[in-house]
């Protein structure tokens, strides 16, 4: 699948187009298939997201896993922070980067 | 230490008032990202991996306690309660958010700190000795200098679009604490023939994906024509560095394809037409800024004893503690590299301690280290102890200065967009593998240096021992080198051959430390013994 991140314009925080909008959950992460570049166009111009780009990912069970280690990182947060990531109470949530 | 004046606030200040407009203009939607970048840029705001990234100048690492107290009220105030100490001798937050980012510099600017010039093909913060004013071997204060290069360099509306960064170090001793030879420019104070002092520039040197060792371009130059050489320096590499290809843009490409002489030949020819201009900046500033780095008030006739009774302080002092100018005094670093920790990170508490400590022992001055530690410069030995006492209790008495667990690593993947490979878990890993101190004593100096990406933050060129990450088809793997220094015998370390996993990689460092220990002579460091034998039995013992 085709997944879009970003960043929020305030925070900087990393986000995910859901589809409708945007997510710090890469599990909400829609498919946008041969839209991506559409979407960032618009979003971007409308100042919801910057420095967005589109990347591989895959559905499973587990929910939404970018293809490349670094898009990971940035889904979940620094790997040797686990106090920091997106998951705080779970520290073994690292292991899903690797 | 140097105090702004009026025009340096005044600067600072303004800067301030405008980039806070510039963020107002960009939340409403007037800037573009594109438009805004490079002003975001300009003021130290990156954006990294998670978020924006900051990174404040600290001028030659040296800090005051009010200084250090802000860093650590802003890691609670803005970040996430903690920095990072960088190679740079500077400081990042790593989770800054673009809306407070004027309010930050507004209070980084209540005490004399910005972040101006911490990134964009510019003069970039201008390190130096950590010890400097403090070392017994230095043959004048290198600081002075430092500043009026920093003062030079500061706006200088030649240098702020050079072809790429441009950093400078500034030394005073033979001993080389600040990886001079690795800069751009590295200038070290000498004593020539006639018994003046002046300076000798080194030019080309640098890391990164070409690394370069910088040859001597000038043996002697006087201290009165110190800006102006330098001034000729940059103005031949701002008119014939390359602006076509970033990865050969930096000042060593330059020196490496013109050839040393022919650089030379055009630096002098444009050095002798500067000196006609009359460019450099009066004597009387040069000594205006000279009382600020006067001695603090150091006692005479003091003691040089110290009661070391204590194993762990004792440990602590014999690796930890260097000689210090004045008798009775000792130069103290405080490792920011437990066992296990993340290399360069202290948290809010923690600096705010280390200001306090400061501000009790060490005449109010800290200096952070391009190895990411931090100093106290002036230390009396009678309270040696007690300020031990009080770092161990904050979990800052950890004695490792300069041996494996004192690791160099750059923030890795965990942090950096550029990065290919996680360099922290390794440190981490590394870390903990050889963390007993009967192990570290055994091992003794070994300078291990781990950069995520061949841009070499991590100086993994100059480690005794250094790692480089890399992405192989999306998957970290790490490559070993050994033989690097970064002090006065700089060398660039070599690649031992393919590279390693995660696991692999600490591994292989711990074979290459048995072939050391199996084969090092009397007195005889890590690096040594690998220039003595060669690469060969590493290889055959890391490889099999």
């Amino acid at each position: 699948m085709k997944i879009l991140t970003g960043n929020d314009l305030k925070t900087g925080a990393v986000i995910w187009w859901t589809g409708v909008g945007w997510s710090l959950d890469v599990n909400e992460s829609a498919d946008v298939g041969e839209h991506g570049a559409a979407i960032i166009a618009r979003e971007e111009g409308a100042q919801n997201v910057f420095a967005a780009y589109i990347i591989d990912g895959q559905k499973d069970a587990d929910g939404v896993r970018p293809a490349h280690i670094k898009d990971r990182i940035r889904a979940l947060g620094p790997t040797v922070r686990p106090d920091l990531t997106l998951k705080p109470s779970e520290p073994e949530a690292v292991n899903w980067v690797i | 230490m140097y105090k702004y004046d009026q025009y340096d606030q005044q600067m600072v200040d303004t800067r301030v008032a405008e980039f806070r407009d510039q963020v107002k203009r960009r939340l409403a939607g007037d800037l573009t990202e594109d438009q805004f970048r490079p002003l975001r840029l300009q003021n130290g705001l990156y954006l990294q991996l998670h978020a924006y990234m900051l990174r404040v100048a600290v001028p030659y690492g040296t800090l005051n306690s009010t200084q250090m107290t802000m860093l650590g009220d802003i890691a609670d105030k803005y970040d996430r309660g903690y920095g990072h100490f960088t190679t740079r001798q500077n400081i990042q937050y790593n989770w800054i958010k673009l809306e407070d980012t004027p309010d930050i510099l507004a209070d980084l600017a209540s005490v004399e700190m910005h972040a101006i010039q911490t990134s964009g093909n510019c003069i970039r913060n201008i390190s130096s000795d950590q010890y400097a004013g403090a070392a017994a071997d230095e043959l004048i204060d290198p600081r002075p200098y430092a500043e009026l290069l920093r003062q030079w360099s500061s706006f200088h509306p030649e240098f702020l679009t050079l072809p790429r960064k441009f950093k400078i170090a500034v030394i005073a001793s033979e001993t080389d604490r600040a990886a001079m030879k690795l800069h751009d420019i590295g200038i070290r104070m000498v004593r020539n023939d006639a018994g003046e002092i002046g300076a000798r520039f080194y030019v080309g040197g640098g890391m990164g994906r070409t690394p370069m060792i910088a040859p001597v371009i000038r043996e002697f130059v006087p201290l009165d024509q110190l800006i102006t050489y330098s001034e000729a320096c940059l103005r031949v590499y701002n008119r014939y560095g390359r602006r076509d290809n970033k990865y050969k843009a930096r000042i060593k490409i330059l020196v490496h394809e013109l050839g040393k002489e022919e650089y030379t030949r055009q630096v002098e020819e444009e050095f002798a037409h500067l000196m006609s201009q009359g460019i450099e900046p009066p004597l009387a500033e040069l000594e205006r800024i000279k009382q600020y780095f006067v001695d603090p008030a150091l006692e005479t006739g003091l003691s040089d004893d110290l009661d070391l009774t204590d194993p762990d302080f004792r440990l602590w002092v014999e690796r930890n503690c260097q000689e210090h100018k004045q008798a009775g005094y000792i130069i103290a670093t405080v490792s920011l590299k437990p066992v296990g920790g993340i290399p360069g990170d202290a948290s809010a508490d923690q600096i705010r301690l280390m200001a306090q400590l400061a501000k009790d022992y060490s005449f109010d001055e800290l200096r952070v280290t391009h190895a990411q530690n931090i100093v106290f410069p002036h230390v009396k030995k009678a309270d040696l102890y007690t300020l031990w006492q009080k770092l161990d209790e904050a979990g800052l008495s950890t004695a490792n200065l300069d041996t494996v667990g004192d690791i160099i690593a750059c923030p890795g993947l965990d942090y950096c967009s550029l990065a290919n490979a996680r360099s922290i878990p390794v440190a981490q890993k590394i870390s903990e593998r050889f963390g007993s101190a009967e192990k570290q004593a055994e091992i003794g100096e070994l300078k291990l240096k781990i950069s995520g990406c061949i841009n070499a933050c991590g100086h993994h060129h100059a480690g005794h021992i250094g790692i480089l990450g890399v992405d192989r088809k999306g998957v970290e793997n790490y490559q070993l080198l050994l033989g690097g220094s970064e002090g006065a015998d700089t060398s660039l370390g070599k690649i031992t051959g393919p590279g390693f996993d995660e696991d692999g990689i600490v591994d292989a460092v711990e074979k290459a430390t048995q072939v050391y220990l199996s084969n090092r002579e009397d007195g005889e460091r890590f690096l040594d013994t690998y220039r003595r034998i060669g690469m060969d039995p590493f290889k055959e013992a890391i490889y099999g």
